[in-house]
């Protein structure tokens, strides 16, 4: 291997960050001709091309990242040359790489449906997107808890202005509700972080989970309730019962390639109780062991049933599919409250599969709305849509997913679930649950996919294809074939997520690949900080902290 | 009365009040409480590495230094805040603009609003 290869590929950690972020900012630096002025212009297309040039570059280093990361290496990338825990590392673990993975994955072809002629209905929305790609790289890949929330913020901000591309009234209403509900979130995050830090004086995630086990009991209390703060912020993200109630307005109101987009945003939200609750404060935290086990697993599955119930309620499209995105998450962190490595297996795989249908289905629901005149999503009568049999068979496919149907990933996620959950004293509940949601899921989808499509009034005007080029059906079918793809390669996939469950139960390895970096092992720390006590001294190196 | 009691209680307050402020049905006065949330967050960070009297803020010969993290860590969410909250005032006056009201729900209490969510999808 010659040596700027392999220079190159050492930084190969930062560049899913860096390389959007030069994307936005050079697409920033090329202007916006105004939106709607410049559709169909020269710099349109260029700034088009630009953009899914890096999505698409983007997405091949995340499959690279994944397939180090599939060898079973965990990959330490101490930003400055700073060692943990002073400087902040990005840590690409089997994890953090499948998150990648999947969002590049899925922003490709929502990048290439957004080009069909939404990227024209307002200003800067390819530097927007960008950013907002910088934002989930960074989430997933950052070792460190504060830099999460600089990433959180990074992402949140990009998805403000997004979420109100294309204005409108009621974009902007739910876009202010939103942007407000995050803002209360992010001074909540910091008030977790303030109470984490004053335990442990660390916010390394790999130092974190060495520190908390030797926490003493009345340390332990405190530091739960910063956990729980924690969980309150994250669920809000993920739209977790009852923090969920944004999340049908803002995604129903907002653009279908956005609410796509979208989809991998409420999955920050699970990653984040994955890294924290799950594995940080798992087994062996000593007193702060497990904290939210009591809560995770009945308010997941809550929201399970408030999400299918709203499903069955909703009366438009997009609001039946941003409900099914509620229930979905209920159903993945029902698997990670249920604390072991096979459920938290099942969970990444049903993550997989549901996102990717979510993605799906958002954008359906623009295509087929768009074909029905001034009825748009709504679900009741009104003219045939112009291309049945496509359209239906393409709604067809993701609701039988969506719903878990056998042969789709569907099926095989919710029976993943059910599998891993057999073992459990929650068992009865989970499939329960699980079960009903799916029945109720189907009677949901089958209603909505029959007045779409049989229960038309007579068809008076011309058919209208309009919005739907090949270019946006393409895109559609590409996130649906990706679903395919996950069910064809369910046994890989399903060896992926084992080793990632057992990859993160070992928090060890974790601790001594993140801290152990230098030669000479640990770092000398003085922490947590305690000047006034004592003399400060910098035990030896070689001293266990 | 101890420093510590008094910077908790003075934080307690600022959140109390923006609480209340968050809860008021106008976009200004959640605006404004969302920027008091903020400061009552930024000292409570600043805080977390305990109050020190007589202590130098980095470093000093031989002296007691104060706890140097928290302070770069509240910077970091000063500037954040900052930036959102500029956001936040600007979307407030277009959603006013667009909407013809400064309430949140998009349109006065009492008056029903027209949810045509589908009108500018056509």
């Amino acid at each position: 291997m010659n040596p700027e290869f392999s220079s190159l590929w050492t930084h190969l950690p930062i560049l899913p960050v860096l390389l959007p972020l030069f994307t936005a900012a050079a697409l920033l630096l090329m202007g916006d001709g105004g939106g709607q002025a410049s559709h169909g212009g020269t710099l349109l297309r260029r700034r088009r091309l630009l953009s899914l040039g890096s999505a698409v570059l983007g997405a091949a280093l995340a499959w690279g990242l994944l397939w180090q990361a599939a060898q079973g290496t965990l990959t330490v990338y101490p930003l400055g040359g700073w060692p943990a825990p002073y400087g902040i590392v990005l840590v690409v673990d089997r994890l953090s790489a499948m998150m990648l993975a999947l969002t590049w994955t899925i922003a490709v072809p929502v990048l290439w449906y957004a080009t069909g002629g939404w990227d024209a209905h307002g200003r800067y929305f390819h530097a927007l997107y960008q950013f907002q790609l910088m934002g989930l790289s960074g989430a997933f890949v950052t070792g460190d808890l504060f830099n999460l929330f600089v990433f959180f913020e990074v992402l949140l901000i990009a998805s403000y202005v997004l979420m109100v591309h294309g204005q409108g009234r009621e974009r902007m209403r739910a876009g202010l509700q939103y942007v407000v509900l995050n803002l209360v979130a992010s001074g909540l995050f910091l008030i977790g972080l303030a109470l984490v830090y004053a335990l442990t004086g660390t916010l390394n995630m790999a130092d974190l989970a060495v520190r908390v086990a030797q926490l003493d009991p009345t340390q332990a209390a405190l530091f739960k309730t910063g956990a729980m703060v924690l969980l309150v912020v994250f669920g809000l993200k993920a739209a977790i019962a009852p923090l969920y109630l944004w999340l049908p307005a803002t995604y129903a109101a907002t653009s279908a390639p956005v609410a796509a987009l979208f989809a991998i945003m409420t999955k920050v939200g699970v990653y984040s109780i994955i890294r924290v609750h799950a594995v940080i404060l798992g087994e062996d935290a000593g007193h702060a062991a497990l904290a939210v086990q009591a809560w995770l697993l009945p308010v997941a599955l809550t929201t399970t049933v408030l999400g299918v119930l709203g499903a069955l309620a909703a009366h438009g499209l997009a609001r039946l599919v941003a409900y099914l995105t509620v229930a979905s998450v209920g159903t993945i962190l029902a698997a990670v409250g249920l604390f072991t490595p096979a459920a938290l297996s099942a969970a990444l795989y049903y993550l997989l599969h549901s996102t990717l249908i979510v993605a799906a289905l958002f954008l359906l629901v623009e295509l087929v709305a768009s074909q029905r005149g001034t009825a748009g999503d709504r679900l009741q009568p009104a003219a045939p849509v112009a291309q049945p049999f496509l359209l239906g068979l393409m709604t067809l496919l993701g609701a039988a997913s969506a719903a878990g149907l056998p042969p789709l990933p569907g099926f095989l996620g919710k029976l993943m679930v059910l599998q891993s959950a057999a073992a459990t004293p929650a068992h009865a509940w989970v499939w329960a649950v699980v079960l009903g949601a799916g029945f109720f899921t189907l009677v949901g989808l089958a209603r909505a996919g029959s007045i779409l499509f049989w229960n038309v009034l007579p068809d008076t005007s011309p058919h209208t294809p309009a919005g739907s080029s090949a270019r946006l059906t393409t895109a559609t079918l590409g996130l649906l074939a990706l679903s395919l793809v996950l069910a064809a390669a369910a046994a890989p996939v399903k060896r992926y997520t084992d080793a990632t469950a057992a990859q993160l139960a070992d928090q060890g390895a974790y601790a001594r690949a993140v801290l152990d970096s230098l030669e000479g092992g640990r770092i000398p720390s003085t922490r947590p900080y305690r000047g006034g006590e004592g003399e400060v001294r910098l035990p030896a190196p070689g001293d266990s902290p | 009365m101890s420093l510590e009691f008094l910077v908790a209680t003075g934080i307690g307050a600022v959140t109390a009040s923006a609480i209340y402020l968050m809860l008021r049905g106008r976009t200004w006065p959640v605006v404004l409480g969302l920027s008091l949330l903020g400061y009552a967050v930024n000292v409570f960070i600043f805080a977390m590495g305990r109050l020190w009297q007589d202590a130098a803020p980095i470093l000093a010969e031989g002296a007691h230094v104060a706890d140097p993290l928290p302070q770069a860590l509240v910077l970091t969410a000063i500037v954040i805040g900052f930036a959102t909250t500029g956001f936040v005032v600007e979307l407030a006056l277009r959603t006013r603009n667009d909407t013809g009201t400064d309430h949140v729900d998009g349109h006065e209490p009492g008056v029903t609003g027209t949810p045509h969510r589908t009108e500018d999808r056509a």
